[in-house]
């Protein structure tokens, strides 16, 4: 009996000691506590996945399945760069961690979709859609609908929505393709978007905003020159700039149109691919003339300058889709030309740009190169990889 | 259920009769059709900025006028000529690929 006490005691007295020490251990973390500030997603159009990628150790580091049509697909980042936000081509909305490589959330919101924005705040998604035609505005945290914004134009036909960027002011601005039409929409009450419409010119296909947020740029696929919309003085409405930046009579079949991207702007000249010729064009932004123009290897699809603005790297359509062009700033030569391998569609810089990720969608490689050096660092096996996201982008407008 | 798989099957053996391109440039060609034509229309074909490529977008219109478009594209539209990348014999092989009733498949998707 006195036995079995001092068994219960001594029972009771490993209990309270096993509760002691558990109650007093740190709580463990769920994920390793790191930031997430070199990391980055690649997208895998084919299979509908992404990549998880350290441009610290220059590995892939994790794989998110499950994504639906990545064809054209891309992603922004939420302010505190853990969460990315995914547009696929089948109208799908996905919200991704970041950190633990897993979807958080994922909607259906359309038939057919081309690309998104996240507001300023970082609180609203917005959708740029095809079918049905319109932007659809989402909260960032639960991706509940809030707002739908149909492009209605004429008769109450729709058109397909293109170019949408997220804008100072708490704004979103696209461009209607059938409509020729720039709207901009003011999300301060989610609810209730203010709208303000302006003529463009005929199709515009894919639009920009300069870095710091003032300037809406579309190209025009049924006419001549570009829309300009200074959101500054919005009122002034749309001037037509740079009339030599030709859609009609392409010298050459023009099998990819470029992607007009907004950080092209080193100091007061913007670089932008011509359509359907082998050059780029440097366009003086006091005047909106194109005052040089640079010879290249093929028809250009991205133009983007190294984060510190001495080099312009340019991709290339069919057939000359496996080459690479690095243009230097400083007397508009070119410094180099690389062959990564086949179909290279993007690449992206490290956000101080030592280093430059390219992908070779059918390859399915990605490859690192030094940009000083231009010798390749690190191969990273992806499948038919396409666009690739560092999430510094999280604190780019326009991106 | 066997009439419909009779019907695919002759329109498979169709597919590689004598004038079809060799299998390997077969295989480039799909690559092509869902990555490239596919940026515009949509990897599954369903359209994009172009319109719809799946078979019953394309009924009613002909072998010979889609061959055409493919070689010398549409004039005022952003479809462009084919005719420097692709053979009179690979614009009609896609064309009977893309008329079929099931999508064709790349073979390199999982």
């Amino acid at each position: 009996m006195r036995n079995q006490n001092l068994n219960n005691f001594r029972y009771f007295l490993v209990c309270l000691m096993a509760t002691v020490f558990l109650v007093s251990l740190p709580r463990a973390p769920l994920a390793d506590v790191r930031g997430t500030g070199d990391l980055g997603l690649v997208v895998e159009r084919t299979s509908g996945s992404l990549t998880a990628i350290n441009s610290t150790t220059r590995r892939a580091v994790g794989k998110i399945t499950g994504l639906g049509d990545l064809s054209h697909a891309s992603l922004v980042y939420s302010p505190d760069e853990r969460y990315a936000f995914v547009f696929g081509r089948d109208g799908a909305l996905t919200k991704v961690d970041v950190l633990e490589n897993k979807i958080v959330k994922r909607v259906e919101q359309a038939h057919n979709s081309v690309g998104g924005a996240i507001s300023q705040d970082g609180r609203l998604i917005a959708t740029s859609n095809y079918d049905p035609g319109g932007v659809r505005v989402f909260s960032a945290d639960t991706l509940e609908k809030v707002a739908d914004i149909k492009a209605e134009y004429g008769d109450g036909q729709l058109a397909k929505v293109v170019g949408l960027v997220d804008a100072p002011g708490q704004k979103f601005v696209f461009s209607l393709f059938e409509a020729g039409e720039i709207w901009t929409a003011d999300l301060h009450d989610p609810k209730n978007p203010k709208i303000q419409k302006f003529k463009a010119g005929k199709e515009p296909y894919d639009a920009l905003i300069s870095p710091e947020g003032r300037y809406y740029i579309a190209g025009l696929f049924g006419e001549d020159g570009l829309a300009l919309l200074d959101l500054w003085n919005s009122d002034a409405g749309i001037r037509k700039i740079v009339p030599e930046y030709a859609k009609n009579d392409p010298k050459l079949p023009v099998f990819k149109m470029p992607h007009l991207e907004g950080r092209a702007l080193v100091g007061d000249y913007w670089f932008l691919p011509a359509v359907g010729h082998h050059e780029m064009l440097v366009i003086d932004r006091r005047e909106w003339k194109v005052v040089r123009r640079i010879p290249l290897d093929g028809q250009p699809v991205f133009v983007i300058p190294r984060p510190d603005e001495r080099q312009i790297w340019v991709n290339f359509a069919l057939p000359d889709n496996d080459k690479l062009q690095v243009i230097d700033t400083r007397d508009l030569s070119v410094v180099q030309r690389l062959t990564p391998g086949k179909a290279v569609l993007h690449m992206e810089f490290t956000p101080k740009g030592q280093e430059v990720w390219v992908s070779a969608r059918d390859d399915d490689q990605v490859l690192v190169y030094d940009t000083e050096t231009f010798r390749e660092m690190a191969r990273i096996p992806a499948e038919k990889p396409s666009g690739i996201f560092f999430t510094a982008r999280a604190h780019r407008l326009g991106l | 259920m066997r009439p419909v798989f009779l019907i695919v099957l002759a329109l498979i053996s169709q597919a590689s009769l004598a004038d079809s391109p060799p299998l390997e440039r077969q295989q480039a060609l799909l690559e092509l059709l869902h990555q490239d034509c596919g940026s515009c229309h949509g990897m599954t074909l369903q359209g994009g900025l172009g319109p719809a490529l799946l078979p019953s977008a394309l009924e009613g219109k002909s072998a010979l006028m889609l061959t055409a478009t493919i070689l010398q594209g549409r004039p005022g539209t952003a479809m462009p000529p084919w005719s420097s990348l692709l053979t009179q014999q690979e614009a009609e092989w896609l064309v009977t690929q893309l008329k079929q009733p099931a999508p064709p498949q790349d073979a390199n998707r999982h």
